[in-house]
């Protein structure tokens, strides 16, 4: 199965964000969700990307949206991550089922059992409005999401939204 | 390494902190943030890039401290900011690149030595700190980076097309941009 593509409704998921948290992507209905799939915690390229999505989050809650980051691994090594790195932005652990959320989105690389490192826009009716699987090595920055959120109808008019989207994660 | 995100996607200007021969045949330019370990190693390495291509290279630096990861960058690139309103950017610029494993750890302690190294009025600057200009100067490098495809610090631009790759291959790349225009 190949990376969801634009125009497809986004799959539905509840993944845990810490042990004892969980979040479902249809809490975010109404708001922009920008999904990024990423190999591993610790593995220095998606560290760079992280922390620059980290850098990003006044921008992204103005532009109404929220990040949710997705990795295979458990929520205990997020924890420490988050913590180390200070992300302000829920990891989310696609453990077990192992990548079930990875393949239901295909950006699951079965050979390694990893996800692959793959970036989604959601738009506030739970569709895929932009997707891009980048190359498991290189990092791919922020302007195609950026793009694609300023691309949207709803932050096309101008108008400027609440920064209610900049919750922090639990 | 080129992809469709990777063009500067705003024009070196008159705003913008430059070094070297307006005409030159290459532009330089870093996205960097002051406190990245990464950005303190490649600091010689522009230097010497810089005295090796000399007339025929043009350097620019724009600010992309990534704040949340390292606490003092952004005051640093402020501190530049500063400095620059009094003509010193660039002895700023080198000043923190240089000494960069002292201040950091130290964090405004460490900063403030910069202040004085370079000899510049420390109620002066700390009025210029307060000034709202200066915040919106160096968001705009960060924004105008995101919209570029910076995906971390340093990043390199030649002649507008990020470049990915080490160092040596760099070096090699800007060779040949020249020699092709001559």
């Amino acid at each position: 199965m190949s990376l969801l593509a634009a125009g497809t409704a986004a799959p539905e998921f509840t993944l845990h964000a810490t042990p004892d948290q969980s979040v479902a992507l249809k809490e975010f209905r109404g708001r922009n969700v920008i999904l990024a799939f990423y190999p591993a915690d610790w593995s220095p390229v998606c560290s760079d990307q992280l922390a620059l999505y980290n850098e990003l989050l006044d921008e992204f809650a103005r532009l109404n949206a929220q990040l949710l980051a997705i990795s295979v691994d458990g929520v205990w090594s997020h924890a420490a991550l988050a913590r180390e790195r200070k992300y302000h932005f829920p990891l989310l652990s696609d453990f077990e089922p192992k990548g079930r959320v990875a393949r239901a989105y295909g950006v699951y690389d079965e050979q390694h059992g990893l996800a692959q490192r793959a970036l989604f826009v959601i738009d506030g009716e739970g569709v895929i409005r932009w997707s891009y699987l980048s190359p498991m090595g290189v990092n791919p920055g922020a302007a195609g999401i950026v793009k694609a959120l300023e691309a949207l109808p709803s932050n096309n008019i101008q108008k400027t939204l609440p920064a209610d989207g900049a919750q922090e994660a639990p | 390494m080129l992809h469709e995100d990777a063009i500067l996607a705003v024009p070196v200007s008159a705003h913008d902190h430059v070094q070297g021969n307006a005409h030159a045949v290459v532009t330089l330019l870093e996205y960097g943030d002051f406190q990245c370990p990464a950005c303190g190693s490649a600091y010689p390495l522009v230097k010497q890039i810089q005295h090796r291509y000399a007339g025929n290279l043009r350097f620019v630096f724009r600010h992309f401290p990534l704040a949340q990861a390292h606490p003092y960058a952004q005051l640093a690139a402020e501190l530049a900011e500063a400095a620059a309103v009094e003509g010193r950017f660039w002895a700023m610029h080198d000043w923190l690149y240089e000494n960069q494993a002292a201040w950091a750890p130290r964090g405004a302690a460490g900063l403030e030595a910069g202040v004085r190294a370079l000899d510049l009025d420390e109620a002066t600057i700390a009025a210029t700190l307060r000034d709202p200009d200066i915040d919106a100067r160096i968001r705009r490098d960060f924004m105008g980076g995101v919209h570029s495809g910076v995906n971390g610090t340093p990043s390199f631009y030649v002649n507008g097309y990020l470049y990915q790759g080490d160092f040596d291959s760099l070096v090699h790349a800007i060779g040949r941009v020249i020699a092709r225009q001559q």
